[in-house]
């Protein structure tokens, strides 16, 4: 990623995106505009059922809008075809779910490595994977001599931070995280966001968060509510 | 990585998995073992008579003649004259012949009457000859050899006094002659084992006193008078024939076939061994169906067993999505699995064949004298397993393409 144009360009740019599910016609999405600058730390705040996860799922590719434009660092990724999409993502996003973020039966080590599997110039970035993971897991506050644990075996706590180490891995432009907290009690939820915050920022990604509770604003650059940024539609099916 | 991490889901799912495997893994063993027990039934059917190369008789059919003569079933519908017998030992080319004469029997067991030459001649299983480990051969008049089956059977040991039956199912005993066990043949899984053996002369001895297959009322030779006379036979059943070359075979059958003095018929054994077996052969072709419907069935199982995951690991798929894994990945992960179950299965299903064969072989030799062979795999066998591990393949696609669609739908969405 050296090309100018993409060294300045946004980390996620959204201009008149319009959404439908296609079966569930019930729910329909349209975003006028968002704009997530390099580095910036977003939080979008909005209830349950406002079509945050949807907005994610556009963001991350997996679904593609009907109408408008999602850019990612600079390419927009309608033009992409499913399968590049798919590689695209895992070069540039990395992502954080509410919880039960990884697969339980493998290591700690696997969990932090797989996107790399389906990211070539992301793992080249990373030079020596194991290195970079176990450098990642201290610096997030896990205790050593992790890696090679089954990540099934992992209290909830430790398993967001290992979410954490699996986006942060390669230094992803852009970091997904949808209410990575909802699942932490009150400590754990600080010193998680503390030390999430700090890595995305020696990582030099984009962070946008997705939650519920208002309580986590102060922490990011620039607060949106969902219902500020997109009209949602739903019909009684 | 993938590898490791399918291992890894498999692993997680251990108990669900062991018992597909394990279902995947007996279907396997039974479909192997039937076809291990069908070549060699094959084989040990085919092995029933070796190194005679004619067996001749009265003129019918090339099976029914093999059935009468080496397994004992069904009668002849004629004899053969001594006179023809003694013209075809005349031959130049026969350089060994013997007789057998059949049509009486001890219990349930068929006499057969033959010569001490039967036990040179007479080979089975790729050259074997008889063994009398117990007693000794036909030397008396009165001397009986008899098969394994019929010692154990009946509980005979050498010395025992035998009564020969007139005919098949008859009440008419040839009691005033007794015979006496000489010698017990050690098993040999061919229809010698359930036979008794007694001299050509014996069986003259036993009819001197009987006509047109009637006891004569009121006459009774003493056995002295019998052993005094020339016992001579007048008729055979069939007769073992061995060429001076093997060029030779079918110019003998060709003149047996042609003689005139008597309608007669020779045929080279293993011919109408095969033409035997495949009268026989349409029963082993079933019980092939029936294990391979069994693989299936196991197939089956595991597919349905992939299915109900499905639901479970929609959160796992949805990981894998996130992280840049293509639909594809998704799928091939799942028919990955399937194979990885049905190669684990398959290949535990072989050890488990050999395992068993390698307990039960000598019984099995013993109780029905199936010779099993222990070769290592064929490639048939190969073939086979790795059609079993292709058709699980091909059957997890059916989940797979679900899995496929669920992922494609469900995106990063699937909330647990």
């Amino acid at each position: 990623m050296t090309d100018g144009s993409e060294q300045t360009a946004p980390a996620v740019w959204i201009d008149a995106l319009r959404f439908s599910w296609g079966r569930r016609a019930g729910f329909a999405l349209s975003v006028p505009e968002l704009c997530i600058a390099q580095r910036e730390s977003v939080l979008l705040l909005g209830a349950s059922g406002s079509g945050k996860s949807t907005l994610l799922s556009l963001i991350c590719g997996i679904v593609t809008a009907q109408a408008g434009t999602v850019a990612i660092a600079g390419t927009d990724i309608a033009t992409l075809s499913a399968g590049t999409r798919d590689r695209f993502r895992a070069e540039q996003i990395g992502v954080i779910f509410q919880q039960f973020n990884l697969l339980p039966y493998g290591s700690v080590a696997d969990n932090i490595l797989l996107p790399l599997r389906f990211a070539p110039q992301r793992r080249a970035r990373t030079g020596d994977v194991r290195i970079e993971a176990r450098r990642l897991c201290d610096a997030l506050g896990l205790p050593p001599g992790l890696l090679d644990r089954p990540a099934g075996r992992l209290s909830v706590g430790q398993q967001q931070r290992v979410a954490a180490a699996r986006a942060l891995i390669g230094r992803p432009p852009l970091i997904v995280a949808d209410e990575p907290t909802s699942a932490l009690d009150a400590a754990t939820q600080d010193s998680f966001l503390r030390v999430l915050f700090e890595q995305t920022q020696a990582a030099g990604s984009a962070l946008m968060m997705v939650s519920h509770d208002e309580r986590l604003a102060p922490r990011f650059d620039r607060v949106l509510r969902l219902e500020d940024i997109a009209q949602t539609k739903r019909s009684a099916a | 990585m993938i590898l490791r991490l399918a291992l890894g889901s498999l692993r997680a799912r251990a108990f669900t998995v062991a018992l597909t495997v394990l279902a995947i893994a007996l279907s396997v063993a039974l479909f192997l073992g039937v076809e291990k027990v069908r070549t060699g039934a094959r084989a040990s059917f085919a092995d029933t008579i070796s190194g005679t190369d004619l067996i001749v008789g009265a003129r019918s059919g090339s099976v029914q003649l093999l059935l009468y003569s080496v397994f004992r079933i069904g009668n002849a519908t004629n004899n053969i004259t001594w006179e023809s017998y003694q013209d075809i030992a005349a031959r130049d080319e026969v350089d060994w012949i013997v007789p057998i004469s059949l049509g009486d029997s001890h219990r349930q067991f068929r006499v057969m009457g033959t010569t001490q030459a039967f036990f040179e001649h007479y080979k089975y299983r790729g050259g074997r000859a008889l063994e009398i480990p117990e007693g000794h051969g036909l030397d008396d008049l009165y001397d009986a050899v008899i098969g394994a089956d019929v010692a154990a059977t009946l509980g005979y040991e050498i010395g025992d006094p035998i009564v020969v039956s007139h005919g098949l199912a008859s009440f008419t005993e040839h009691d005033n002659q007794p015979f006496r066990v000489a010698g017990i043949v050690a098993r040999t899984g061919t229809p010698v084992d359930r036979t008794v053996i007694v001299s050509l002369e014996a069986i003259e001895a036993i009819h001197v006193d009987w006509q047109s297959g009637a006891q004569i009322p009121g006459q009774v030779t003493p056995v002295e008078r019998i052993r005094a006379m020339d016992l001579k036979p007048t008729a055979i059943t069939a007769a073992m024939v061995g060429v001076q070359s093997r060029l030779q075979i079918f110019g003998l059958q060709r003149w047996i076939n042609e003689y005139s003095e008597e309608p007669l018929l020779a045929v080279l054994p293993g011919v109408a061994l095969q033409e035997l077996w495949q009268i026989v052969g349409i029963a082993e072709t079933a019980l092939v169906g029936v294990s391979a419907m069994v693989v299936v069935t196991a197939l089956l199982g595991m597919t349905a067993m992939i299915f109900s995951s499905l639901n479970e690991r929609r959160r796992e798929m949805a990981i894998w999505r996130a992280m840049g894994a293509r639909p594809l990945v998704i799928l091939g992960l799942l028919v990955l699995e399937a194979v990885l179950m049905a190669a684990l299965g398959a290949v535990l299903g072989m050890a488990l064949l050999y395992a068993a064969l390698g307990v039960s072989r000598p019984l099995i030799d013993a109780a029905f004298g199936l010779w099993l062979p222990l070769d290592p795999p064929g490639l048939t066998e190969l073939w086979g397993l790795l059609g079993v591990v292709g058709a699980a393949a091909l059957a997890s696609l059916l989940p797979a393409l679900r899995a496929y669609r669920l992922s494609l739908a469900d995106g990063m969405m699937v909330r647990v």
